[in-house]
């Protein structure tokens, strides 16, 4: 039993790192109906960028490596290069392609991808590196003591940033003029644009915010794996999450995460020595296929009516 | 002038269902056929034909197929690499386990076992669509490649899952060179692209694309959406599959099922978007281009930089540019390749007059 809420606590707060990086998903997708691709690039693209400063601006500016100051700065920079990139992203792909198909549009992504990866690459090399937060990874000493459960301190610490993110973007989308904005655009472009919302600067707006969570994202994941191109894989454990969860849903990017995170570390320790292991690859996909079955939407997508 | 039906006249139905209307068209047909049948495997060297145009070919046949299923019945799929490896893995299991299997009806067989594979994972279309069905077929593409991976029998208890195929024998005669090879494969991906144009022209076809135009209305007038749904699968994983056992057999010679990744997946898409979605014509032309940007790319950007520059900044400019070359096609040509050849003809047809 106890190993059993070990894995079960291990694979929900797993699921919460799975559920940062379906939240760029849904934030791109709900405002401006881009399945966006490269969000896996974009989480690679941020660690690696907000590693890299770390590492210069230190010889740059005179400071020590591993003061706050240091940490401050390069997230800032991180962050000021995502806007930058975001912004790009919509004034050289997205603009040209308005009203084009769907496919199109994910085909775009899925090329920016690529740009974004050779660009990330480019610019601070291919090696491997560290990046520390101070959070080490280890059991909690109290739980570990009096109920001999082992809960890693690095990953609760993400999931309490992946819950303050969240509480972050809620308040942007429910009490800020940007974030009714976004709502409305999200709900009907078109009624948007009627209105007079700036449809390109609302757009702008959405791919800085994936841009900052593709940071947070980033930087824990980068964090718990080292930064390194394999971050870019991590768009692939959030596109289970993103169908089980509904591709326009905030709260079923997180529900979906913990779900995925949970059953896939429960199969994978009780199923998967009868297939032979490795199941992790595709059981998620599998899952979220099932339940698509009974709800095509997803568990919080919006539900779709044919008219013909 | 020179390219206009002025003048000829349908004086039976057979003519008049004929593939091709227009009499410069079947000239056109023919050469290119003479062209690439008997001039370029005369005339090209080995390098090409090996590394260039026996891939273009077997790509074309995968693009194809999931060209009929993306482009005709409108059901988008990012699992084709993964029934390419089913079509590979099959065809080498048959001629393995089967005593005096031929190759052709191996073949045959290999695309059949894709097709039922395909049409196991093309059930969930008939409740879902749009990007939670294409995530949906990642499934398949990642559950196949490990079950390829994980159970030693498939790849005939290999310790690494790499397969050898065996030499491709018919009627006695081995097809070992790269002519030989690269003939019969030509001769393969014709008529089962004669056979593709055909059945998107037949009832088949037109089911197919009024279910892609909208599903519920096509339900409505009658067409029954799960046999139709369901074949574009099967129809499509035959493609791919046989694509997949040519690309073993004719192309690579040893295959590991990591060769039929995720990233294969998407070249093929890039090959039906940048070719033209719903066209044969089109799933040719993507496919030539993505086989050889690449290998122009690694010609070219070192031509442009001289060789001063290390193997990493080469590589990460040549991603740069072949994402930066998608969008930029996309942007231009948003219906691909195939569209301009079909803007072109309409010029054709009036020039030199303006009207």
């Amino acid at each position: 039993m106890q190993f059993f809420i070990e894995v079960l606590i291990g694979g929900l707060l797993s699921g919460v790192m799975y559920a940062l990086v379906a939240l760029g998903f849904v934030l791109i997708y709900k405002a401006s109906g881009v399945f966006n691709f490269a969000q896996g690039a974009m989480v690679f693209f941020a660690a690696l960028t907000f590693v890299g400063f770390q590492e210069v601006l230190p010889g740059w500016l005179g400071l020590e490596a591993d003061s706050s100051a240091v940490f401050w700065l390069a997230f800032l920079l991180a962050f000021i290069a995502m806007i930058v990139l975001g912004s790009l992203t919509e004034r050289i792909v997205l603009r040209p392609l308005v009203n084009q198909p769907h496919i199109t549009l994910f085909m775009a992504t899925i090329g920016l991808t690529y740009v974004i990866e050779g660009l990330a690459q480019m610019t601070w090399g291919a090696t491997v590196r560290g990046l520390d937060l101070g959070i080490v990874d280890e059991p909690i000493a109290w739980l570990m003591d009096n109920y001999e459960i082992g809960v890693s301190k690095f990953d609760l610490f993400a999931a309490g940033v992946a819950a303050s993110l969240v509480a972050l973007l809620a308040i942007l989308f429910q009490y800020t003029k940007v974030g009714r904005a976004l709502r409305a655009v999200a709900d009907d472009h078109q009624a948007a644009l009627s209105i007079g919302i700036p449809l390109q600067t609302i757009w702008r707006v959405v791919w800085a915010v994936a841009g900052f969570v593709a940071l947070v994202a980033g930087m824990i994941w980068g964090a718990r794996n080292g930064v390194q191109f394999a971050l870019t894989f991590t768009a692939l454990k959030a596109l289970p999450v993103l169908i089980l969860g509904g591709f326009t849903s905030v709260p079923g990017a997180i529900v979906g995460g913990l779900i995925i995170g949970a059953s896939e570390k429960l199969a994978e320790v009780y199923v998967g020595p009868f297939v032979g292991g490795g199941i992790e690859g595709w059981f998620p996909y599998m899952l979220a296929l099932a339940f698509l079955l009974v709800r095509p939407e997803g568990l919080f997508g919006e539900k779709h009516i044919d008219r013909v | 002038m020179l390219y206009r039906e002025a003048g000829q006249f349908k004086a039976s139905y057979a003519e008049d269902a004929r593939i091709f209307p227009i009499r410069q068209d079947r000239i056109g047909f023919w050469v290119l056929m003479l062209v690439f049948g008997v001039a370029v495997p005369l005339l090209a060297d080995q390098y090409w034909l090996k590394a260039i145009l026996i891939p273009v070919l077997i790509f074309s046949l995968a693009a194809l197929g999931l060209n009929i299923l993306t482009g005709y019945a409108g059901q988008l799929s990012l699992g084709s690499a993964a029934f390419m490896a089913v079509g590979a893995f099959a065809a080498y299991n048959f001629i393995l386990r089967i005593d005096g299997m031929p190759f052709l009806v191996a073949l045959v067989l290999s695309g059949a076992t894709a097709a039922l594979v395909g049409i196991l994972f093309g059930l969930p279309s008939l409740r879902i669509k749009g990007f939670y069905l294409a995530v949906a077929t990642l499934a398949a593409q990642f559950f196949i490649v490990w079950a390829l991976v994980k159970f030693p029998w498939f790849s005939n208890n290999s310790s690494s899952g790499v397969v050898t195929a065996q030499d491709v024998t018919i009627l006695g005669y081995t097809f070992a060179s790269p002519e030989a090879k690269y003939i019969l494969t030509f001769l393969i991906v014709v008529v089962m692209a004669l056979l593709a144009k055909n059945m998107v022209r037949s009832s088949t076809g037109r089911a197919w694309m009024a279910v892609r135009d909208m599903d519920v209305a096509a339900q409505v007038i009658g067409f029954r959406l799960m046999r139709t749904k369901l074949l574009a699968f099967a129809v499509s994983s035959f493609y791919c599959g046989v694509a997949g056992a040519l690309y073993a057999y004719t192309y690579i010679g040893t295959v590991e099922p990591e060769a039929f990744n995720l990233d294969l997946s998407f070249k093929i898409l890039f090959m039906i978007i940048i070719g033209g979605v719903g066209s044969i014509m089109g799933s040719f032309l993507g496919a030539a281009f993505i086989v050889l940007l690449p290998i122009f790319l690694d010609n070219f950007v070192p031509m442009i930089f001289g060789q001063s520059l290390g193997a990493g900044f080469v590589s990460n400019f040549q991603l740069i540019v072949f994402g930066g070359l998608i969008i930029f096609f996309l942007i231009v040509e948003p219906h691909g390749l195939a569209r301009l050849w079909q803007i072109a003809k309409e010029k054709l047809r009036l020039w030199p007059f303006p009207h």
